[in-house]
């Protein structure tokens, strides 16, 4: 295995992977969109505000990141703001992964839907809705998806035990 | 908190439309697979799936464990191949653990990964040919499987729940003899493939029932996710054991199958040709098998051998501490990617430096995937979708984990 150099933050990975296709369209956007970056365990992680998550998948579908691999969410809670939202993008041009980032708030959380971008974000958001009850705005189709329609709560939130409630 | 919409009934049924409801209980559906379609005499106009039946948390439950007690939980998500998905699993953690795996164990887990394909493709020959109406072909799929059903228990002491690759290795040396018993598996089975071929290929049923039926476009499967055999069926060529080789896969020699045609028949072909390529990167295997030990050296993270816990006072102390305690795994998250039979597993593993993951989510390719059927099978009949669903090779528990 080789083990790749780690970039802890944002400067660090303007500073040297300014080439990186993902990076660049970032960059040719706009200079704040990149709000964080990383690099670690040879994955380059991006982050942007929440209300830019659909224009940032354009860029990135125009910049080679042609195929939606996944997405999910984890709850910090209680850190603020609560949800993290991880999308894997993968270039089949470019064989790698990239994961963009954006993190909303845990009042009401809600974010927009990249259906748009790629319909494959279709089950993914209802499943994010489902398990985490974080909204997706514009998504045709947003209702429970593996637990029933009557369930009370969020099973993959923190604060719901792993028992269920009793 | 959200608001929660309810499940909605197709509506505006224009004229003579009508809502049939295929599933839960369904033979064809290959699980609890419920299709609401909406047809138009045996046309379909539209297909809405409803899955959640088999969700038992498994994301959830990872949360409450060690990381090395999810191995056994992964076996139960894609129940025809278990290997792929604790190499998927054990590869995530060793990449945040920074563990190097020996040669060896990295051979022997390509192995078995392979013969794990094998197993999932003689699965969905049988059951998609059952689907049809060959039933034959399933009985001859199921001999061979049997035999390599016998070769995971032999290994691992499981039929299908193997368990076997751990994180930092494997769980014990195959037994003596286990090699020359996949040698006789590989010289019997080309000849197989070929049997399956000659019931199916040249059967003007089965060619009738498959040719130009649920075609995909390379653009479409794109845009649904769409990954793995359906994938490569719709000409896109892209296989992460080529392409992001992972556990030494650039070390063998093996082509990737595409197919421009899309259709059911070209999914078809496709998986006969990569039984067939499975078979010589086992012979690669087997016959460049290094030597050495079949796990990292690493005492606080993988367990000592029994012999050395009864010899050695440290050995004893580094397997009480494993065992009660778990081992903690530096803070980070990483996406680890494999291609199994269906398709590409996603693992995404964040820790936050304890013993126990923060938050683990897998991505499965029939979930994905499902999303595609509505496209397959728009303006067919019926009957087509079953030889629909039959060719995605569709597994329930992967989608509903």
């Amino acid at each position: 295995m080789i083990l790749n150099p780690t970039l802890p933050d944002r400067q660090a990975v303007l500073e040297q992977m300014s080439d990186h296709p993902a990076v660049k369209a970032m960059l040719d956007w706009s200079t704040e969109a990149l709000i964080d970056a990383k690099f670690e365990f040879g994955e380059l992680t991006v982050t942007v505000a929440p209300e830019k998550i659909r224009e940032a998948c354009v860029r990135l579908q125009a910049a080679g990141y042609n195929f939606f691999d996944d997405m999910t969410a984890v709850d910090w809670q209680p850190a603020t703001p609560r949800f993290q939202l991880s999308y894997h993008l993968l270039s089949h041009k470019f064989r790698e992964y990239i994961r963009l980032r954006a993190f909303v708030d845990g009042a009401d959380p809600v974010i927009d839907s990249i259906t748009q971008v790629w319909p494959a974000a279709n089950f993914y958001e209802r499943e994010v809705f489902d398990l985490f009850g974080i909204r997706f705005a514009g998504h045709p189709d947003l209702r429970r998806i593996m637990m029933p329609d009557d369930w009370e709560g969020h099973p993959l939130r923190k604060d719901y035990p792993v028992e269920g409630y009793r | 908190m959200a608001t929660v919409g309810t499940t909605p009934e197709i509506t505006n049924l224009g004229g003579q439309h009508m809502v049939l409801n295929m599933g839960p209980q369904h033979p064809a559906t290959h699980g609890v697979l419920r299709l609401v379609v909406e047809i138009d005499g045996e046309v379909i106009v539209k297909i809405r799936p409803e899955i959640g039946y088999l969700h038992t948390g498994i994301e959830k439950t990872c949360e409450a464990k060690f990381y090395q007690q999810i191995v056994p939980l992964t076996d139960r998500i894609n129940y025809l191949d278990p290997l792929a998905n604790n190499l998927c699993y054990c590869l995530a953690v060793e990449r945040l653990l920074g563990l190097e795996i020996p040669e060896r164990a990295q051979w022997i887990r390509v192995l078995l990964t392979e013969l794990s394909r094998l197993n999932s493709h003689l699965v969905w020959l049988g059951t998609h040919a059952m689907d049809i109406g060959a039933l034959t072909v399933f009985l001859y799929t199921f001999r061979e499987r049997e035999e390599i059903l016998r070769l995971f228990e032999a290994v691992a002491g499981q039929r299908m729940m193997t368990s076997y690759f751990r994180i930092g290795g494997l769980a014990m040396e195959p037994p003596p003899g286990w090699f020359d018993r996949v040698q006789a598996f590989l010289n019997i089975f080309p000849e197989k493939i070929d049997e399956y071929s000659n019931l199916l290929t040249g059967n003007p049923i089965f060619i009738n029932r498959l040719k130009g039926v649920g075609y995909l476009s390379g653009a479409d499967a794109v845009a649904l996710g769409v990954t793995g055999p359906p994938l490569r069926a719709s000409g896109v060529d892209f296989d992460l054991r080529r392409d992001m080789p992972y556990s030494g896969y650039e070390k063998f020699k093996f082509e990737v199958p595409t197919s421009t045609e899309g259709d059911t028949w070209a999914r078809y072909v496709i998986r006969l040709v990569e039984m067939r390529e499975s078979v010589k990167i086992i012979q690669q295997a087997l016959d460049g098998m290094p030597g050495g030990p079949i796990k990292a050296y690493a005492p606080k993270i993988v367990l000592p051998d029994r012999e050395q816990m009864k010899t050695g006072m440290e050995s004893l102390i580094h397997h009480f501490k494993i065992v009660t305690d778990g081992f903690p795994v530096p803070a980070g998250e990483v996406y680890q990617g494999i291609e199994c039979g269906h398709g590409q597993i996603g693992y995404y593993v964040v820790s936050d430096g304890t013993a126990k993951p923060y938050r683990v989510h897998m991505r499965y390719p029939s979930f994905p995937t499902l999303q595609a059927l509505e496209t397959m099978c728009k303006g067919r009949l019926i009957a087509d979708m079953v030889a629909v669903i039959g060719s995605i090779d569709i597994v329930l528990g992967e989608i509903d984990r």
